[in-house]
């Protein structure tokens, strides 16, 4: 297996300028939606509003402003599917449509995946969904056609601020270490990684510096694997199970004791 | 906010109630024929035959339900056969990997059943060979009751191994759903069993069946409420003013009044109180599925 790689995506350094999202529509042929006219949302400069099945990269706008709106910030995060280690909807694909590839990223075959669905409900951060076209869940591949042919994914190729960075896991970890390090000298003390450690669902192969907590980013705070209910599930299911047997025996034999 | 709160519905909607509703009564109808068969009365054999009569063709809309579901519906094979290389396709630790073949060999019990239904036919008479009390037909029996109590169940897990607000804050969806197969189920039995006017001392035993299920139902909901903490504070709209009234209120504790104010199964009363079982257990699938999705 080729080394684990991935995306390093600092937060301080995107502009929102979307060239990602439009990268990542292009190389992917990935449809335009309402017939390719705008739909506004109205409250935000962010008119994507989420990754889905037709948007695998969507650059997130959190407008921070007092109620005056004379303080304020800007953040700016472009996210996408997290590549988890342990990625919750490989667990739960029932086709194996779901795969690891070579480069310990997580991709969706879309000539396997029959459209259940079982995978968005199954991803921590809302990643997946349903492409029109195809009937099928779709997500980031992590270009994994470009990686193939030793290539760039065209989000980090098209990012001109160099906020997406692609590369060795290895590697990533250590250039968005040394960053971490420099904005705590700034003064900019809030800044921190998510999902770089392998607490985090066995590490995020695509992982973020942030400046606030994971919430405003629209991140969960503690993302965990659905087969967590799992086994505690079964066992109360078959306690539910036995709970009816007895019952069962109960009304019939009783009647049946009676009558004899 | 918990981290459930950040996911994306899987979009599954009413065909999936219907087959969470419809299952449950295939395999609830199933394991209480098979258990009528193997610990009842051969004078209430015509109630075992009416519930295996309805548990095939309720597995066979099962299965229909889901393909249609899918997003591609003419690869629903791909549940069960590697596409690439036509090997099984199985993942034990996937729910619906699981819950596919589960449907599938429940489906088989069932259809052997069904066959065995007609065996009471004189010309037919070999097919008896595949009920109990035939060697054969107790194995067929005993393995199908299982098998419908596992497709009675595992939806529950299903939604409960996802991550899901109110599917995947608790664990025991599965639980409840067993329960609430077995309530719909005998009361489906009860209100087709009424129609047909089948023996009076076999619907009794039914009859007391439902009561003991239907308090076991109560008492799942209250512990499903209990185990979601300060999660169930989201049902304080009207997903949850549809689960304490139409579920718990028609569902359960308006059959149980009625159960207790009839002196016969196949009174009006009984029967209004099957009937309200039924809805009831349809809205429990409704509520739990909707309530999430719409979050």
């Amino acid at each position: 297996m080729a080394e684990p790689m991935g995306f390093y995506t600092d937060t301080t350094v995107c502009i929102g300028c979307k060239a990602c999202e439009v990268a990542c529509k292009e190389w992917n042929q990935l449809p335009a939606t309402n017939g390719g006219r705008s739909t506004l949302s109205g409250d935000s400069y962010d008119n994507t509003r989420r990754l889905d099945g037709i948007h695998w990269r969507h650059v997130k706008f959190i407008e921070q402003f007092d109620a005056d709106r004379r303080q304020g910030r800007w953040l700016m995060m472009s996210d996408v599917c997290k590549h988890c280690v342990r990625a919750g909807c490989l667990e739960v694909c029932p086709t194996g449509a779901i795969i690891r590839t070579e480069f310990d990223t997580v991709v969706i075959q879309s000539d396997v995946c029959n459209g259940c669905r079982d995978c968005i409900g199954a991803c921590p951060f809302g990643v997946i969904d349903v492409n029109p076209v195809s009937g099928t869940a779709q997500k980031c591949t992590l270009c994994y056609d470009r990686m193939r042919a030793g290539m760039t994914p065209a989000c980090a190729q098209a990012c001109p601020t160099a906020s997406i960075n692609f590369g060795t896991i290895r590697e990533l970890k250590q250039t968005a270490q040394a960053r971490v390090e420099q904005l705590h000298g700034r003064g900019e003390r809030g800044a921190y990684l998510y999902g770089a450690d392998d607490t985090m669902l066995g590490g995020l192969n695509s992982f973020y510096l942030l400046v606030d907590k994971p919430e405003i980013y629209g991140l969960p705070p503690d993302p965990k694997l659905p087969s967590r209910n799992l086994e505690r599930g079964s066992v109360w299911s078959a306690i539910g199970a036995v709970a009816i047997g007895i019952a069962g025996l109960l009304s019939l034999r009783t009647r049946r004791t009676g009558d004899a | 906010m918990p981290s459930t709160f950040f996911t994306e519905s899987p979009h599954w909607r009413w065909l999936i109630i219907l087959y969470f509703f419809i299952g449950g009564l295939a395999g609830g109808c199933y394991f209480v024929a098979s258990m009528i068969d193997l610990v009842g009365r051969p004078a209430d054999r015509p109630l075992a035959r009416l519930g295996y009569l309805i548990a095939f063709p309720a597995v066979v809309i099962c299965g229909l339900l889901l393909i249609a579901d899918l997003g591609r519906p003419e690869r629903f094979w791909h549940m069960l056969l590697q596409s690439a290389t036509w090997r099984p396709m199985l993942k034990t630790y996937s729910p619906m990997s699981f819950g596919a073949w589960g449907v599938l060999v429940f489906g088989g019990f069932a259809f052997l059943s069904f066959l065995g239904a007609f065996g009471r036919d004189e010309r037919r008479h070999r097919l008896a060979l595949l009920r109990p009390p035939a060697l054969l037909g107790t194995i067929i029996s005993v393995l199908g009751g299982l098998a419908g109590l596992f497709l009675a169940s595992y939806t529950g897990v299903l939604l409960a191994v996802t991550n899901r607000p109110i599917w995947s804050d608790t664990s025991l969806l599965g639980a409840l759903f067993v329960v609430s197969s077995a309530s719909t189920s005998i009361a489906l039995l009860l209100l087709l069993g009424s129609r047909r006017a089948l023996l009076g001392g076999g619907l009794h035993a039914l009859a007391r069946f439902d009561r003991i299920v239907l308090v076991l139902e109560l008492i799942m909901i209250a512990a499903l409420i209990v185990s979601l903490g300060s999660l169930a504070g989201v049902w304080l709209n009207a997903w949850g003013a549809l689960l304490v009234l139409g579920v718990v209120g028609l569902g359960i504790v308006v059959p149980l009044v009625l159960h207790a104010r009839s002196h016969t199964p196949v009174s009006a009363a009984a029967r209004a109180a099957a009937l309200l079982v039924l809805v009831g257990g349809f809205l429990l699938r409704v509520v739990i599925v909707l309530s999430s999705e719409t979050i």
